[in-house]
């Protein structure tokens, strides 16, 4: 079992480590686990958690930077003081465990509705929004020099990939032209200033602790391009979980958001962080798309996938109050 | 003509029975698993219920604004394409509200509980 391969591993590269325990599948697709164990150590249990695309996974998605990069990206940002899990080992073929990595386990809750509702984070929420601002800034401040090998892409690429994402579903949803039509007439073109971003900062891949956000996880679509995408995808409604009126993430306001990023002395452009917004509700749209069509073809022909096609609707109607608000 | 009970009476008694005699027995990713499958005839029902009407307000809504005669799903391909090209968009009478019906008939089905679709129905009075 996969506590024998890590017992081996922990015992080549963390001194005094005499075996693992408490070897738990956390998630886990096909091609992507993340398991969690305890590396038992004189000094007391090290908690741990690992990534991994198992013996026969190694290609990564297209999208995606790869679990090496992403290994590089999350101690990059440790040391840079983001709050980010420290990573304790790079796997090699000797380990036997596929590819991936390993890194210390930051306790904390990463469920979005808990929370958005639980008594434990309600002195944290009213300081989150403008905490992520400056976690961004941080972020986006990481030396590029310093980067492992990523996509570059802008406003105008991004556009035009998801275009072709949704095309080739065939699914003519005229509320998505709609949204496609005003991407293209607002295309800001390249930005001012490329940084690293992100990819996929929001609520539910953030740890948070009664103190605030812990670590910021699943770096895999980090990639080089507009710094106002990361602040425009953490305001998409879809990662409000029903407090719509805070968009940033359900916790608070764009203004907090803006002002927490400026704070750490990076500048805000509004209309990005808008134009960022809509394309990351369509992005989600088109994503729940593709589930609809990996639940037809297989081979995950699961429930849960069937229901995530049945929520594009929910980005219809929230692309309609982006674009065409009624009332106002 | 079939016979009854109607499909929406059948989907509705199989999820009221796994929800009220079925739930409380099984937890964990069971538990979850069931939780899923229950919306999923619940979703059914609602469609089942609701699709008719929909259909034939959205078929005429269609049929005005592009002036042609077809199915719901050869309409709506066409409008997707038409407003592709930039010839049709919100400046076109008629654009809005038909998009808003559209979508607000599908969260009716899809997800009525969901926190945008409650606020535009407030809206809607």
């Amino acid at each position: 079992m996969i506590e024998a391969e890590l017992s081996r591993s922990v015992a080549r590269w963390c001194s005094g480590a005499s075996g693992v325990t408490g070897a738990a599948k956390l998630s886990g697709g096909a091609s992507q686990e993340t398991w969690r164990f305890d590396i038992v150590h004189p000094d007391g249990p090290i908690g741990a958690i690992l990534r991994r695309s198992p013996k026969g996974y190694g290609a990564a998605p297209t999208r995606a930077a790869g679990l090496a990069a992403e290994a590089q990206l999350m101690q990059l940002a440790f040391e840079a003081g983001v709050p980010s899990p420290r990573v304790l080992h790079v796997l090699t073929v000797e380990d036997d465990l596929g590819t991936g990595f390993i890194m210390q386990r930051v306790e904390g809750e990463t469920i979005a509705r808990k929370i958005l509702r639980d008594e434990e984070y309600a002195a944290a929420r009213p300081l989150l929004a403008r905490q992520i601002g400056g976690i961004l800034a941080a972020l986006h401040r990481l030396p590029q020099d310093k980067l492992p090998e990523l996509r570059r892409r802008g406003a105008t690429q991004e556009i035009a990939e998801f275009e072709r994402d949704y095309r080739s579903l065939n699914w003519p949803k005229p509320v998505f032209e709609l949204a496609l039509r005003w991407l293209r007439d607002h295309d800001p073109g390249p930005a001012a200033e490329t940084t690293l971003v992100h990819g996929d900062f929001r609520n539910g891949n953030l740890i948070i602790g009664a103190d605030g956000v812990r670590a910021v996880l699943d770096w895999e679509l980090a990639h080089l391009g507009d710094p106002m995408e990361d602040l425009g995808w953490v305001c998409v409604n879809s990662w409000r979980f029903g407090e719509i009126d805070k968009p940033v993430g359900g916790f608070g306001t764009r203004e907090e958001l803006f002002a927490g990023y400026e704070a750490a002395g990076r500048k805000v452009d509004p209309s990005r962080v808008t134009f960022w917004e809509v394309m990351g509700t369509l992005r989600w749209g088109i994503m729940c798309g593709g589930m609809m069509q990996r639940f037809r073809e297989g081979p995950d022909h699961s429930m849960e996938r069937a229901m995530i096609g049945r929520r594009a609707s929910e980005t219809e109607i929230d692309l309609l109050r982006l674009l065409a608000p009624r009332g106002s | 003509m079939q016979d009854e009970p109607i499909p929406i009476e059948l989907t509705k008694s199989v999820a009221d029975f796994l929800r009220n005699d079925i739930a409380p027995l099984i937890s964990g990713h069971q538990a979850f698993k069931l939780r899923v499958a229950i919306n999923i005839l619940d979703l059914v029902t609602r469609q089942l219920t609701r699709e008719d009407e929909s259909d034939a307000k959205e078929i005429e809504r269609l049929r005005a604004l592009l002036g042609l005669e077809g199915s719901i799903a050869e309409l709506n391909r066409v409008l997707a394409e038409r407003i592709a090209r930039g010839e049709v968009d919100l400046a076109t009478p008629g654009l809005a509200e038909h998009l808003w019906a559209t979508t607000m008939d599908k969260l009716a089905v899809d997800q009525p509980n969901y926190a945008s679709y409650r606020r535009e129905l407030d809206r809607s009075g």
